[in-house]
């Protein structure tokens, strides 16, 4: 009883209709694949589309990775359509530039937490401009004037004669209307779904088994396989002695490709089996020597040298003082961010069926149409002769954003005959990531009466988006890497940043989440920090007199003093630290409290979050991005770290790349203050904002000044440090 | 041939006993709500009951289960805990990307099985083999206090 893939199962669906009619009073089914409009149908551009039922299907230009996306882009396509919220269904998008192209990044991707940023305005446009040829085409249908009709829950009502209509009952009338280029869009008072905390349209499925991941894609016929890729980055295969993998029951066939190999089976166990008992010989070329230590002196190496300026206000050097940042008085440290690995909760994988004149690709990818063009290369078809359908997203964190995982899936499907469904082992996962990169931070300071006068910052690590998006990369400056470091939101007069492009051996790097101000909130807060205490100062109250120009974010700082009991009482070695930051356009405020123990193990005792995000679309996702975000981040300071020796990664799972575990999570209060403001972004920010916090955190509860990530428990321990 | 009792039906697979159960659901069967995460029992997205006991699905050798009862996330609905289970879960909206919440919802509903009233260390016990990446153990522990409030 195979499941087909595609249709969710009926049942599934009508079961779950029943089980959350209580909570939710709908049911969202998240079909498979974007079908054309049925003949009849109202789609007046690509993101709506209402049939003579007055169903509405709305077609997500984001994809959904657990960030809520889905419903909050929903809830805003609906709110100026006027649509029925509960006959509201979605739609994955299919791979289509010309339609779904993230307006901020110019292509169809989802990242940098900016999903509601980017298409706030264009899709509250799309909803209204639906809604404008529903008004029409009932006000015309009863000889009045569009401007005496309202709507609501999917009618149009003329009020003087108490007549209505559903959109159903419009939609061919409809259909030959030209929808108006500027509509006139709600006021926020009029606002009947925005700001509320509705439910989420995915969440009922993803209770009961009914949802469905890339990972879950079962075409008939479906051969399952799993993949080596050459242990070294750039290595090659030399020799493969297949003879014992062919032995493994259930085993059916072996790929070998110049980079990787693959085993074909039954099922993934007979396919892992059979890789395990696959004897290959790897060349391991240039990057058979590469270590951890290389990496690092290469990129502290670089990190001395001047970079490019990404920002030049005042005049440092002269505040400075004659021998610029080896003046008398200049205060200087240095911050360092690990290689980090994704490690999301469903492995990479990719199914593909290639024929000679088609292919075929199921995933769940953050860049469908590069997944499109990676599947039309490795198959040697034009991009016409293949299609990608997307699906819910098991964890993206930027690794999605790759489409590497596609490439290697259709390389290997052209020497299968049917479709295959390539799903890395978690070791190949972690092995094979592109990770964030290494950072190298040096921030100099001079204070003069308790401020900051002077402060440079230079950047070292990779440039992701010179390989990203390379338009973006102008001058020598990454705008990610000193993303969040070149628009400080302290009242500085004389300051420089920079930034050092360094890539490191052996290893790709790319985004993760929180990428830029990850480290550079890291690197600044910390080093206000070591300000404040320089100064004698609390670290709340030094802040806040650098914030004048920020007064959103000095607001958020307050409300989370409050919130947190920041001052009050506390045992030994526990302690408080607050971050700030303005990253992805959101005003973010955190206290993380913790204890550290006598061998130096950190327990986390509390987190406070004060946000101002702006306008907020759904303030329960909101809360739950923080939430997450905060935990992510928190993983990353306690354990994450990527090694790298010979030219290996050595870690491979989660015993040896751990992740936080439930009995280590903190009590966590969000705090959201209310803002007619524009929508800021949030997916990333709680990420961003934790690990400094917590940094702080430990120095004020051991005295330690830590200053690489992840955690040293060596330096914390008790009697560590004279 | 191997017989098993899954969800209350019986399936005849043909398989090698070593094979993991995790395997036949997914790619034999086709019951794709149990998840792989890691292989190693690490992460519990693979969790099942098996005669009401969760256990991980990715180390179970379909050749050790004989004539116990299988459930799967797709069928604990229709127990009362697991419904109460999956209710608070959409009550308090815990879920993000959702991958994990299969064996979490697995692994809470075994708990309140065996401990109706959990207290918050009987909760980290039962919890603490199930790792999410988004980070919604917050939620989760809300989530297992209201469901149990309802028993």
């Amino acid at each position: 009883m195979l499941e087909t893939s595609d249709g969710v199962s009926r049942r599934g669906l009508l079961g779950m209709a029943g089980a959350t009619a209580l909570v939710v009073g709908f049911c969202v089914p998240l079909r498979w694949s974007a079908q054309a409009a049925p003949a009849g149908a109202f789609s007046p551009n690509a993101f709506v589309r209402i049939d003579a039922q007055g169903d509405v299907t709305l077609v997500m230009p984001q994809v959904e990775m657990g960030q809520g996306v889905y419903t909050s882009i929903s809830m805003i396509l609906a709110e100026e359509l006027d649509a029925d919220w509960r006959r509201v269904r979605v739609e994955h998008a299919p791979p289509d530039e010309a339609h779904y192209a993230n307006p901020m990044l110019t292509i169809q991707a989802t990242g940098n937490s900016n999903s509601i940023r980017a298409w706030w305005t264009p899709l509250r446009k799309a909803g209204a401009g639906a809604r404008a040829c529903l008004v029409e085409a009932a006000a015309a249908s009863w000889g009045v004037s569009g401007t005496e009709c309202r709507t609501q829950a999917s009618e149009v009502i003329h009020d003087r004669t108490g007549r209505k209509l559903a959109y159903g009952a419009l939609v061919g009338r409809a259909a030959h209307l030209t929808p108006p280029k500027d509509p006139p869009l709600k006021e926020p008072s009029a606002f009947r779904l925005i700001g509320r905390p509705l439910k989420r349209l995915d969440t009922p499925d993803k209770t009961n088994g009914a949802a469905k991941y890339g990972i879950d894609a079962l075409p008939p016929g479906v051969k399952f396989a799993t993949l080596a890729q050459s242990p070294v980055l750039g290595g090659r295969v030399a020799h493969v002695d297949d003879r014992r993998a062919r032995t493994v029951p259930g085993v059916r066939q072996i790929v070998v490709l110049d980079d990787l190999v693959a085993v074909v089976g039954d099922h993934m166990w007979a396919a892992k089996r059979g890789l395990e008992a696959l004897d290959v010989t790897w060349t391991d070329g240039p990057n058979g020597t590469v270590s951890t230590g290389q990496i690092w002196s290469q990129l502290r190496k670089a990190s001395a040298g001047t970079g490019a300026i990404a920002k030049e206000v005042g005049d440092v050097d002269k505040i400075f003082g004659p021998h610029g940042e080896t003046s008398r008085g200049v205060i200087n440290a240095t911050y360092e961010m690990p290689l980090l690995a994704h490690a999301c909760m469903e492995p990479l994988n990719c199914t593909v069926h290639v024929t000679p004149t088609s292919a075929k690709a199921w995933i769940g990818s953050q860049v469908l149409e590069r997944v499109h063009a990676a599947v039309a290369k490795a198959a040697g078809l034009p991009e016409s002769q293949v299609t990608v359908q997307n699906h819910l997203i098991g964890g993206g964190f930027g690794r999605r954003l790759e489409p590497d995982m596609a490439f290697a899936a259709a390389r290997i499907a052209k020497e299968v005959d049917g479709p295959v469904k390539v799903v890395w082992t978690r070791e190949e996962d972690i092995r094979h990531d592109i990770y964030r990169p290494a950072y190298h931070d040096i921030l100099w300071a001079r204070l003069e009466g308790g401020r900051i006068v002077g402060w440079k910052h230079r950047v070292s690590g990779s440039a992701v988006m010179a390989r990203f998006l390379p338009p973006f990369f102008q001058k020598g400056v990454d705008p990610d890497g000193v993303d969040s470091a070149q628009d400080v939101p302290y009242d500085l007069e004389n300051y420089r940043v920079e930034f050092n492009r360094e890539e490191p051996p052996g290893v790709n790097t790319g985004f993760w989440r929180g990428v830029g101000p990850n480290n550079n909130v890291f690197a600044i807060e910390s080093f206000v920090d070591e300000l404040a205490r320089e100064a004698n100062q609390d670290p709340i109250a030094f802040r806040r007199t650098h914030l004048h120009k920020t007064p959103r974010l000095q607001a958020a700082l307050e409300l989370v003093r409050e919130k947190s009991g920041w001052g009050g009482p506390l045992p030994p070695r526990c302690g408080r630290g607050v971050a700030v930051q303005v990253s992805f356009a959101s005003f973010i405020a955190t206290v993380v409290e913790c204890e550290v123990d006598d061998a130096g193990e950190v327990a986390l005792r509390r987190a406070t979050c004060a946000v101002d995000t702006g306008l907020v679309v759904n303030p329960n996702t909101v809360m739950a991005q923080l939430q997450g975000g905060l935990i992510f981040g928190l993983t990353a300071a306690l354990y994450g770290e990527i090694t790298v020796e010979k030219g290996r990664v050595q870690q491979s799972n989660f015993h040896d790349y751990r992740i936080l575990r439930f009995d280590q999570a903190p009590p966590i209060d969000v705090h959201l203050i209310k803002s007619g403001e524009a929508p800021g972004g949030i997916g990333e920010t709680g990420t961003t904002a934790s690990i400094p916090a917590l940094r702080n955190a430990i120095h004020a509860a051991t005295g330690v000044a830590l200053r690489r990530m992840p955690i040293d428990r060596n330096l914390l321990a008790r009697g560590a440090r004279s | 041939m191997i017989q098993l009792s899954i969800n209350g039906t019986s399936h005849a697979v043909d398989v090698t006993p070593d094979v993991p159960l995790l395997w036949v659901l997914r790619d034999v069967i086709g019951l794709t709500g149990t998840k792989f995460g890691c292989g190693i029992a690490q992460c519990g997205a693979c969790t099942v009951h098996i005669d009401g006991k969760p256990l991980r699905s990715c180390l179970l050798p379909v050749g050790a289960i004989g004539a116990r009862a299988v459930t799967t996330i797709e069928a604990v609905g229709a127990t009362p805990i697991g419904a109460k289970v999956q209710r608070a879960w959409l009550d308090l909206e815990v879920i993000q990307c959702g991958y994990c919440q299969s064996g979490q919802i697995m692994s809470a509903t075994a708990l309140l099985n065996a401990i109706p009233r959990p207290d918050d260390a009987d909760i980290d016990a039962a919890m603490a083999g199930n790792i999410c990446r988004c980070g919604t153990y917050v939620r989760i522990r809300e989530a297992i206090k209201l469901a149990a409030s309802e028993a």
